[in-house]
Order: C-alpha cells, then structure tokens, then sequence
C-alpha cells in the first residue's frame, strides 16, 4: 500500500505494508536514521517523534495509521544549520553523551519547550515528569534537565523579544 | 605554553551530530545487498548437544545456515581463557541458556526470523549449577576440581590464618556480615550491533565495541587470518559501560562466519530481549566481612572473603575478581587484613565487564562495614571515616604507600561543606502516608589505570600526525562510546601542539589505521592514553618547532609552519608507548605492590525518604565529591560522575537481573528496569582536583569511580530512616516489607 504522510513539513510517499512499524518506515522506506530503536516496546523512547504536534513511540504505531498525517522527526528540528535551541542546549550543556537516546529526548523535548509546557516554579519537576518516558543511560539526567531548561527559557526570553519587536 | 582548552568545556567534538540524528551507528549503516544475521540459541542451561534439527518443510535454499563445522580456525573466543566457542559443536557441550549453537542469515530480517525459528537444537540435559553454594559444593563439576576459575589471596601484615583469628578474637568489636549483591544490565540503549564483509581474504568488521583490538584479537585464530587480513573498525557507539567490552567479539565472530558463507556483507543488530538475555553483566558477588576494630574504633583487623558468581565461561572474570579484591579492604588504615577472592563457575550466561568491574560489589561491603563499626563505638559516620581513612605516607592492603595525590581531606571537606542538617526523621508526604527519613555516607576510592603491570604489558600506543594538508591527526584505538573520549583527546593534542583544536582530527578507531593503544577500559583513556597523544603531540610540535629554527621562522606558530613543513617534509608522525612512572612495583605472584598508579578519591551523601505505605525509597539527595586528578572537560567530566552515579542508585534500589533456571526471566526493558527523569534525583556533583603528578595535566580516572560508592550510601541511608541493617542490594520495596513486617 502507498503511505503518503507530511515528514518534516514535506509530503513524501512510500510503499509499504500498512502494519509496519512507523520506525521502520521512517528510518528504512524514508531513510531518516536519526530516529533510534532502543527496545522496540515503547519502553525507552530512543524512537520517539512528532505525530500530528503529539510524542509517540514510532515503535508501537503502524505506518498505515500515519497516512495523511504530520510527522516529525529530530531530522526536521533544525531549520537548516540553525539548531533548535534544544538541540543547542544539548550540545553547550553536555546533555548528549552516547547520543543514541538524543533524537528522542530532542524531539520530545523541543515540544515541551515549543509548547511552553515547562515553565515556572516546578519547572524542573515538569521537564522530569514529562521526559520520563525517554531512558538515558549515560548522563543521570541532570545535564539533559539543565538543558532543556536553558532551552525553554531561551525560547520565552526570544518570543518576548519578538513580542517587542511587533 | 599556556593551556587554552584544557580545563575548559569545551563542546564536545560529536554533539552536533548526536542531536541532529546526523551521527551514523551501525543500524544506520547499510552496505550494498546486506544480509541479516540471527544466533539460535540453547533452551536449556547444561546438557550435550546432541544435534541441531531443521525443519524440511522450510525453504532453506534462500539462507545461509552455519555451525562449528563452518569454522576455518579455532573455535574459541579469544580474550584469557580460551574456553569460549563460537558455537557449540554438535557433541559438545551446551554450558548456559541462550548459549549461540548455530547462525542463519538471509537478504531480509523477516526471512532470518523465519529461518531461526525452524531451527531447533537438540540438548541432551546434565545437571545444572545456578548458585554460589552449588558451585563451591563441587557436586557438579563445571570447571577443574572445584569449579573455581580463579582465586586470588592478599595477606596484609604477613598474618597466618591462626593470627588473624587470634586478631579478630582479641578485638573489642567484631563486625561480622554477609552482603550480597545481584547481577546488573549495563542496558546501553544501542543495543548490540555489527557487521562484517569480506573483500578478498580481508574481512570487514564494523560496529558497536569498546575495544576494536579485542576483537581483531578474537577474529584471528577463528577465522585463520594474517593480523592485516583482520580490519575492525567502531561506529559510533551508543554506550557500552562495560557491556561492549568483551562480548562484541562474539558478534563478530557470528558476523564474520556468516558474511564467509552468504559471499554478502552481514549485520546482526539485538532485540533488546535477547541482549538482554545473552550478553555480560556485572558479576553477582557474596562476600563475608569480619572487620575487627579496638575499644577507640580502630582498625586493627580484616578478613574479607569474596565470591563471584562468573557464569558458564571464564571470559573476563579473573580479572574483574582481582580489581574487586584490591579494592575490599577500602581506603582505611588497617595493619592486618586477609582477602580471599574467588570466581566460581556455574550454568548463568558469563558474568562480565560492567563500570567499576569487581569494585561497586566489594565497596558496598566494606562501607557497611565502616558503617557498622562507626555505631559500635558511636562515632559520627564521616568524622570516623576521616579518623580511619588513607593518607599519604600509608599503606594500603597490598603494602602500596601512597605518596601522593591522595584526596581524602579534599572529598570529605567538599561533602562536609555542602552536607547540611539532616532531615526530619519522620514526617508524610504529599499524598499523606507516612514516611521515615535517613542519610548515608560513604567514602571510597578507585584504582585508575590497568591493575598491577597490567599498562606495562599492554605497552599502548598512540600516533599524533601531521598531514599532507597542515591538520593534525590523533590516531589512538581508544573508543568514544559517549565518554567523550574525541573530545578530551582534541582537547590535549591542541594545547600540547599549540593550536586551536579545530585544526585537529581524532580519526575513527580502525585497525588498519590506529595502533594497539589498549583497550577502553578501566577508567585509562584519558589518564593513559590521553598522556599518550599529549606526549606524542609536543614531540611532533618539537620537529615543527626545529623545521622553524633552521628555516629562520622561530617565532612563528606551530598552525602557521603547519602547512610548509608538510609540504616540505611530507606528513609527518609521532608514536608514544606508555612507559610506567617511577617507584611503581608489582608482584604478581604475592598480589603485593603497587596496585594502581594512582587512585581516585570520592565521598557521598544519601538523603532518602521511605513512604511507610508503600516502602518506596525516593533519594531525595545524592552529593557525590569525586577526585578525578585533573578535569579536562569540567562538562564531560560532571557527566561522567552524573552518569555512574545514578547507575549506583538503580543498582542499589530497582536494578536487578532476575534467573530462573538459569535463563533472564525478565529480559525486556519493561520488566528489567533502569532509572528514568522522574527516578533520579539532582545529582550534585562536586568535582575535586589532587594531580596526578603523571597524568596528563594530573587526570587520572574517572569513568568509573562514581560507580563504586553510592549502593553503600543508599543502604546506609535506608538504615539510619529504618534502624535495621541492608546487606543486600537492591534494597526493593519488597525486601523492605519483609524486613518490617520480621521486626
């Protein structure tokens, strides 16, 4: 069967059995390899991407239910050479180590971010609460907090200097 | 001339890559028409293979199947014993569940799914050894007489065995306990993966290793190959802490083996059960701990016997064994101590490399231990461990004397400056149940480098190149598995060559192009080899120097002659063999001597919550002072230390490999579970610095040291809250009940 789904903001195509893993199609019909199998059980979140805005474990979702659909995956953070500023955060605070569980953690983590969901006092507990669903086995975490944290804070620090400038 | 990036944190070298998916590892890689692998495996634990069965009605004629009888050389996995196959030869014998017996490929993974599953091996059953006590009983015999792999002794004080119980007698409080500690997942989350091809007579391997040269080793005799026939290459590695130490050169092998008879490249990639289920882990141990001290507290005695449960081969378990026993009587002063150390065989997948390799296992004992001793004669836990503790000008259980570099003072006033009070003994938590709170302590230290002459035998190496194009290349076998050891290594080629680190490349670790620097092991890469391409790098900048004396260019720099002394000269290369620092001496037959060149220090503090109702421990503090010598990379540093850390706590609380009938009986992610985000804890890591007067800019090591401590300060912990002693790890919501309810 022709699955058609908008990957990265690009309508593409592929044939391929409809119950194949959204993971294998991403990395092995679209080959966009960024995206990782860690367990192949939804359990470490290494395969983690954007379905229509929403994290999902590309693991555990069929090709077939995609079809027509957003897809996002660490290969479509960056605009270009310009980072998100997760990805530069990850990078300046020493948040990846092995990096096989980066992509992942990039992009759930970009849509925590983008969507202001990690703000505030408990900010730090959010980021825990909300990533808690991607395993990183090198780190302990802490950088990865920090991280996201500077990243959010960047965010809102460049949308109230967009808000100045309009 | 003046460090610039050394001791800064500087981004490391591959992070872009990582965060954009750029970076390839091996599943990422396909090379044209690739096949893929699949290992079937024993179903049972110990028996004789008496045949491996296929099914007729499967189509075998679009796979490759092989056997032992498909080896061209030796079938053993070459690393110390030699008692490993590759396969199991039809007529010999099965020794572990999950034990590879044969290997199909084919040009799909859905068809080498299909294939494996029509194959069976048929496994006549002997009898099985599961457990420590069976192992030592010798009534099945697996290994010699006795079933021990290996036995080391180290004897302190020259005490006789009825001295020592005559010692321990005399004491005014003996402190006498059994701990136990379970088998541990390193569950990096790349699982296991490789691949192999051959061009010609040369076989290709890539793929996820800690040691290219272990495998380069392995694949020789197997395949019957020339050392230049055998070209092993790493991909980038998504962790290994150990795990993809020893065991990738089985992968290799299956690979290799595979690729030979398909006539196609071939890639094996594990599901995460079957890594799970057949690769190391660290080594179960039980050791028995009588520390006598006198009426003051002091140390007067200590008889410590280790066993390690190492599985159904002896692969690296000698050694492991012995960094755990040089570690077991900790870093106290104590002018009598007796250590027996042995390795036992049994029917359990090998037990193997894991951060800290013997030493978490024999720290957590001995740091009850001090524990224990500091109540008995009601001293405060960190002002005993001062009183007791290792200075310069003392000798430890091998009769090493330290001279310098000791960070006692340094770790205990960094902890002690950060401690503050101790928490509330009682109290409720947000959802109401009640809780009891306690702290921990430990103070512990960690042999850097390769034990005893171990560094002198490897005799690592390390090349620093200039190129055709004026750029500087580091050519080690070292591997970055995350550590950042590219990023250190550029770190110091730059500042030791004088210029910016981007003019300089760490080259991928590949065998037909880096030399043997010795495997990434032992918390030595950037203590060791880092010296190494220190070393190697001002002598090339000499030459570039000279090359700009005798052509009247003296004061210009070394980036600026870079270019013209290529072009003049043509590339040009340095290589640095590691030569021991002076006053280092090892007996390898008394097990006395310098132990370590050096050790690194670190002191933690355990704040925990335990909710009555549930018996959940929270760690709501973990402070960990860590001396690492010198920090290259505060950042990579801070995340190593970060890392260990919060693998010590899953290991002391939730980790845990559970056997029944000697197979994994939870081997997925889902049951055999690791810490997540809303697991750890802030992690506050102080980082201190005592140089190591031989180390590059005085690092010494610091991958595993934060591995070692945290199991006893969470035990220690859980003790002070609950009033009753934790011998066993991990300590779970479930043995907590039990304890209670028993009280």
């Amino acid at each position: 069967m022709k699955i058609e789904l908008i990957i990265n903001g690009e309508t593409r195509s592929a044939d391929a059995d409809p119950w194949k893993r959204l993971l294998d199609f991403v990395r092995e019909d679209l080959r966009l390899t960024g995206t990782k199998e860690g367990c192949g059980e939804g359990e470490c979140g290494a395969c983690t991407v954007l379905l229509d805005g929403e994290p999902v474990n590309s693991c555990l979702v069929a090709a077939g239910q995609c079809a027509h659909r957003r897809v996002t995956t660490v290969e479509g953070l960056a605009r270009g050479e310009l980072l998100h500023a997760v990805q530069r955060a990850l990078v300046a605070r020493g948040g990846a180590q092995c990096g096989i569980c980066t992509p992942g953690i990039a992009v759930c983590a970009a849509h925590l971010v983008d969507e202001g969901l990690v703000s505030g006092d408990r900010a730090r507990d959010r980021v825990r609460e909300l990533l808690a669903g991607n395993i990183c086995r090198c780190t302990g975490y802490q950088l990865i907090v920090d991280a996201v944290i500077e990243a959010a804070t960047d965010v809102a620090a460049g949308e109230a200097a967009a808000e100045v400038h309009e | 001339m003046e460090s610039r990036a050394v001791g800064a944190s500087v981004a490391r070298v591959d992070g872009v890559a990582k965060v954009t998916g750029r970076a390839r590892y091996l599943d990422d890689l396909d090379a044209a028409g690739v096949w893929h692998g699949m290992t079937v495996r024993s179903q049972i634990a110990h028996g004789v293979l008496e045949g491996i069965d296929r099914d007729p009605s499967f189509d075998w004629s679009r796979v490759v199947v092989v056997t032992a009888e498909d080896i061209p050389g030796k079938n053993v996995i070459t690393l110390i014993e030699d008692d490993q196959p590759a396969l199991v030869p039809v007529g010999g014998e099965v020794r572990h569940v999950d034990e590879p017996v044969a290997l199909v490929a084919a040009p799909t993974r859905a068809l080498a799914y299909a294939a494996r599953a029509a194959i069976r091996p048929r496994i006549r059953p002997l009898p099985n050894v599961f457990t420590i006590d069976d192992a030592l009983s010798a009534r099945v015999k697996l290994h010699g007489d006795d079933n021990v792999f290996k036995k080391f002794s180290i004897r302190k004080g020259h005490a006789r065995d009825e001295e020592i119980e005559a010692a321990l007698a005399g004491c005014a409080h003996v402190i006498d306990s059994v701990y136990r500690t379970s088998a541990q997942e390193q569950m990096y989350i790349e699982p296991q993966a490789m691949m192999a091809s051959w061009i010609g007579d040369a076989c290709h391997v890539t793929g996820s290793m800690q040691c290219p040269y272990y495998v380069h080793k392995a694949m020789k005799p197997l395949l019957d190959l020339h050392a230049e026939q055998a070209i092993i290459t790493q991909t980038v590695t998504g962790g290994g802490f150990g795990g993809k130490e020893e065991y990738p050169s089985m992968i290799a092998a299956h690979c290799a083996l595979l690729a030979r008879k398909a006539h196609a490249p071939v890639k094996i990639v594990y599901d995460r059960d079957e890594d799970i289920a057949a690769t190391t882990k660290r080594h179960p141990a039980v050791i028995h701990h009588r520390l006598g001290i006198d009426r003051e507290g002091n140390l007067v005695v200590a008889a410590i016997d280790v066993v390690m449960d190492g599985g159904a081969y002896a692969t690296l378990s000698a050694v492991v064994l012995s960094r755990g026993v040089l570690h077991a009587a900790g870093p106290y002063k104590c002018p009598m101590v007796k250590i027996v150390g042995r390795v036992v065989a049994t029917n359990h997948p090998p037990h193997g490399a894991f951060r800290g390799f013997g030493a978490p296992q024999t720290t957590f004992a001995y740091e009850r231990q001090i524990e224990k001793a500091a109540k008995r004669v009601g001293a405060p836990p960190l002002a005993y461990r001062r009183k007791h503790a290792l200075r310069e000008g003392d000798t430890t259980a091998t009769g090493q004397t330290l001279t310098y570099s000791v960070g006692t003072d340094a770790v205990l006033d960094a902890l002690e400056q950060v401690a503050g009070p101790k928490p509330a003994k009682t109290g409720t938590s947000a959802s109401g149940a009640p809780v009891r709170r306690g702290r921990g302590v430990c103070f512990y230290f960690h042999g850097a480098g390769f034990t005893g002459s171990g560094e002198q035998r490897l005799a690592g190496r390390a090349t620093v190149a200039l190129t055709r194009d004026g750029r500087f290349e580091v050519r080690a076998s070292s591997t970055d598995i995350g550590q950042g050891a590219i990023t250190i290594f550029t770190q110091l080629a730059a500042d030791a060559l004088g210029v910016s680190p981007s003019l300089v490349e760490v080259v991928d670790p590949s065998t037909d192009r880096v030399p043997d620097s010795g495997p990434t092991v032992a918390s030595r890469t950037c203590m060791v080899v880092g010296g190494l391409v220190e070393q190697a790098s001002r002598a090339l900048r000499g030459r570039i120097s000279a090359w700009g004396r005798e052509f009247g260019r003296a004061n210009e720099s070394i980036a600026s002659l870079a270019h013209d002394v290529a072009a003049d000269l043509g590339p040009l290369e340095e290589t640095v063999q590691y030569q021991p620092p002076p006053g280092i001496a090892w007996d390898d037959e008394t097990y006395t001597g310098s132990a370590y060149p050096v050790f690194g220090w670190a002191a933690c503090l355990v704040d925990v919550t335990i909710d009555l109702d549930t018996y959940e421990v929270a760690v709501d503090r973990c402070v960990q002072a860590v001396d690492v010598g010198k920090a290259i990379n505060p950042t990579i540093v801070r995340g190593q230390i970060d890392g260990g850390t919060l693998q010590a706590l899953g290991w002391a609380l939730l980790e845990n490999v559970v056997y029944k009938d000697g197979k994994v009986a939870n081997a997925n992610m889902t049951n055999c579970i690791v810490p997540t985000f809303a697991d750890a804890p802030e992690l506050e890591t102080i980082i201190v610095e005592c140089p190591y007067p031989f180390g590059p800019h005085g690092a010494k090591g610091v991958g595993e040291i934060p591995m070692d401590g945290p199991a006893a300060a969470v035990a220690n912990a859980v003790g002070d809250a609950l009033g009753l002693d934790f011998d066993t790890i991990p300590i779970t919501p479930e043995m907590i009940a039990t304890r209670m309810r028993r009280s």
